[in-house]
């Protein structure tokens, strides 16, 4: 499992009632039904990852997060997971309302915009960063909505959403150490976990 | 690759002294089933895989009939190698009760007078269906399907044992089904209905005593319900307005357009295979269907953790994708394990039967991951 995976199933309770949306090939809501004792749904759209995830037993729904998440019912599942997929929807405004209806808790991850390494591609190199954590090109990326965390922390807050938890992570996707705050986060996490209620 | 020649087997479930007793509160005996198997039952019996059929289906459904040569209704994905792999589950198909190839029925004969049942016949139920199943089952030495998988009214029939007997379905696999019709689905099987019982020569449902059929109604019958099972597009593709055999349009009323002759070919070789009385009794059985209903479904199926694998077609206008969603929408929040695809096809409702692309890797892969966990359940 991606290292990234490991962090976020670490900020969901053991015992939980999932619902993974962009759960890609399911190895997260495995990972979580085998050894957290969770139970959950994925939900997907890239069809050779909803047939990995049929393979796998995970139970996956085909539907597109960005416009048919009224099928999940109000506080229907202990938690609602975002992981690396907020930055590809087209209305993440609207999709953290939703989940926050649908959720009793959300953990919703994303790479870092904010990011030094980034900053510098733009300030002194004049390009659009491409790296580890963003590696498509400008004009064949699926993140069409990035943000960097300070960005990010706004909306939540915009949208009734408490952070709860914040884990910052490397570029490899492992938890940075040391006390890192708000701005120091913002400049060194490649990308960043968050652990929301509302 | 294809089965070879299947063997039909034909098997009495029913007697006398242990009469079918129907969810309408009347027995029934005898009843005898038609049915095929492919494939061999494992030593522990946990290999087994009903396939269940739609309205006019029957119970060979792979392989090359013995008699006629037929291929199986269902042959592109039942066979060794294929998605239901014969060569490692244990494949049983049955005829329908009320239905007319080889499963007693309304054109059986009454024991009680020695005439066919007709309109004697005793409605039915889906559970009523399931019952019959469940016992073809005992008699072959299953207790527990691996899996169950059916489409339409066969999709509505797995959706029927799951609910009632969870614990006897390990695996549900449900395509372009529904789990309640619409007013309009209603309202096409009513027309059917109509164009049977109306013609003159179904004389009360007796017609089997005489020389005449409701061929005429018969036909007209199938011949809507074919509109309803092609999409637009389907329509379009095969035929547009073509004309049958000329250049220039008759301008009469006779078969002019291609669609026309086709048409009139499916409702007129229906004949051959199909008996009226069957068509009545089992579309009505549909028009009552609604598992949901009893409350305490759901919990059972979530209690039993059976697994749902539902699959629906973009452009199945007869039972749409907002059927199957609300099959998912009902089975996810009541916390039962289900997938569900929309399969993107032209071909409407009859694409559970064809092979567009993603449909069959999909049944694949959720039967896959059935065999492998056998057993552990």
């Amino acid at each position: 499992m991606r290292p990234d995976l490991g962090v976020v199933a670490g900020l969901v309770p053991p015992g939980s009632r999932v619902l993974d949306l962009g759960c890609g090939a399911g190895e997260l809501l495995s990972h979580l039904e085998r050894g957290h004792g969770c139970t959950g749904t994925g939900v997907e759209i890239d069809e050779g990852s909803v047939l990995r995830a049929v393979r796998r037993g995970v139970p996956v729904i085909e539907l597109d997060v960005d416009t048919m998440l009224g099928e999940f019912a109000d506080a229907s599942y202990d938690v609602v997971i975002l992981s690396r997929t907020l930055q590809a929807l087209r209305r993440p405004a609207e999709v953290l309302a939703q989940i926050g209806r649908i959720g009793e808790r959300c953990v919703v991850s994303v790479p870092n915009f904010g990011l030094w390494k980034h900053r510098v591609s733009l300030l002194v190199r004049g390009r659009m960063p491409v790296s580890r954590e963003l590696p498509y090109p400008w004009f064949e990326t699926p993140n069409i909505h990035l943000s960097t965390l300070a960005d990010l922390e706004e909306l939540f807050a915009a949208t009734g959403l408490r952070v709860e938890k914040r884990l910052l992570l490397d570029e490899q996707g492992a938890l940075l150490g040391g006390r890192l705050g708000g701005r120091l986060g913002n400049l060194r996490a490649g990308a960043a976990a968050y652990l929301l209620t509302h | 690759m294809s089965l070879g020649t299947t063997t039909p087997h034909r098997v009495l479930l029913f007697a006398e002294d242990d009469p079918l007793r129907l969810a309408g509160g009347r027995t029934l005996a005898p009843v005898e089933v038609a049915y095929e198997t492919y494939g061999s039952l494992d030593d522990v019996a946990d290999n087994a895989v009903f396939i269940i059929h739609a309205l006019t289906g029957d119970a060979h459904a792979a392989g090359v009939h013995p008699d006629d040569g037929r291929i199986g209704w269902w042959d592109n994905l039942i066979g060794p190698g294929r998605p239901v792999d014969t060569d490692r589950f244990f494949v049983v198909c049955a005829n329908l009760l009320g239905g007319c190839q080889g499963t007693t029925g309304p054109s059986s004969t009454d024991p009680a007078t020695g005439r066919p049942y007709g309109l004697d016949f005793p409605a039915l139920q889906m559970t009523d269906f399931v019952t019959v199943h469940r016992r073809l089952m005992r008699h072959l030495g299953v207790r527990r399907l691996l899996a169950a998988v059916g489409g339409s009214l066969g999709g509505m029939q797995v959706l029927q044992w799951a609910t009632e007997s969870p614990e006897e379905v390990t695996n549900a696999v449900v395509v372009a089904a529904s789990s309640r019709l619409s007013a309009q689905n209603i309202a096409f099987s009513a027309v059917a209905r109509e164009a049977i019982m109306r013609d003159r020569d179904f004389a009360g449902g007796r017609y089997l005593e005489g020389d005449r059929a409701p061929d005429i109604g018969l036909t007209i019958a199938r011949m809507m319900a074919h509109i309803t099972y092609l999409s637009d597009e389907a329509f379009t593709t095969k035929f547009d307005r073509r004309l049958q055999e000329r250049d220039t349009p008759a301008m009469g009323f006779g078969v002019d357009f291609q669609v026309e002759s086709y048409l009139r070919h499916q409702g007129e070789s229906f004949l051959d295979r199909f008996d009226a009385l069957s068509y009545l009794y089992l579309s009505r059985v549909m028009d009552y269907f609604d598992p949901f209903a009893d409350p305490a479904a759901v919990p059972r199926l979530a209690e039993a953790a059976t697994r749902f694998l539902v699959v629906s077609f973009d452009s199945d206008w007869r039972f749409s994708t907002a059927h199957s969603r609300r099959i998912v929408r009902t089975l996810e929040q009541g916390r039962v394990p289900v997938s569900f695809r929309e399969i993107r096809s032209p071909w409407g409702h009859d694409s559970f039967l064809l092979e567009p692309p993603g449909y069959h890797p999909t049944v694949r892969a959720f039967l896959d991951r059935a065999y492998d966990e056998r057993g552990s359940s």
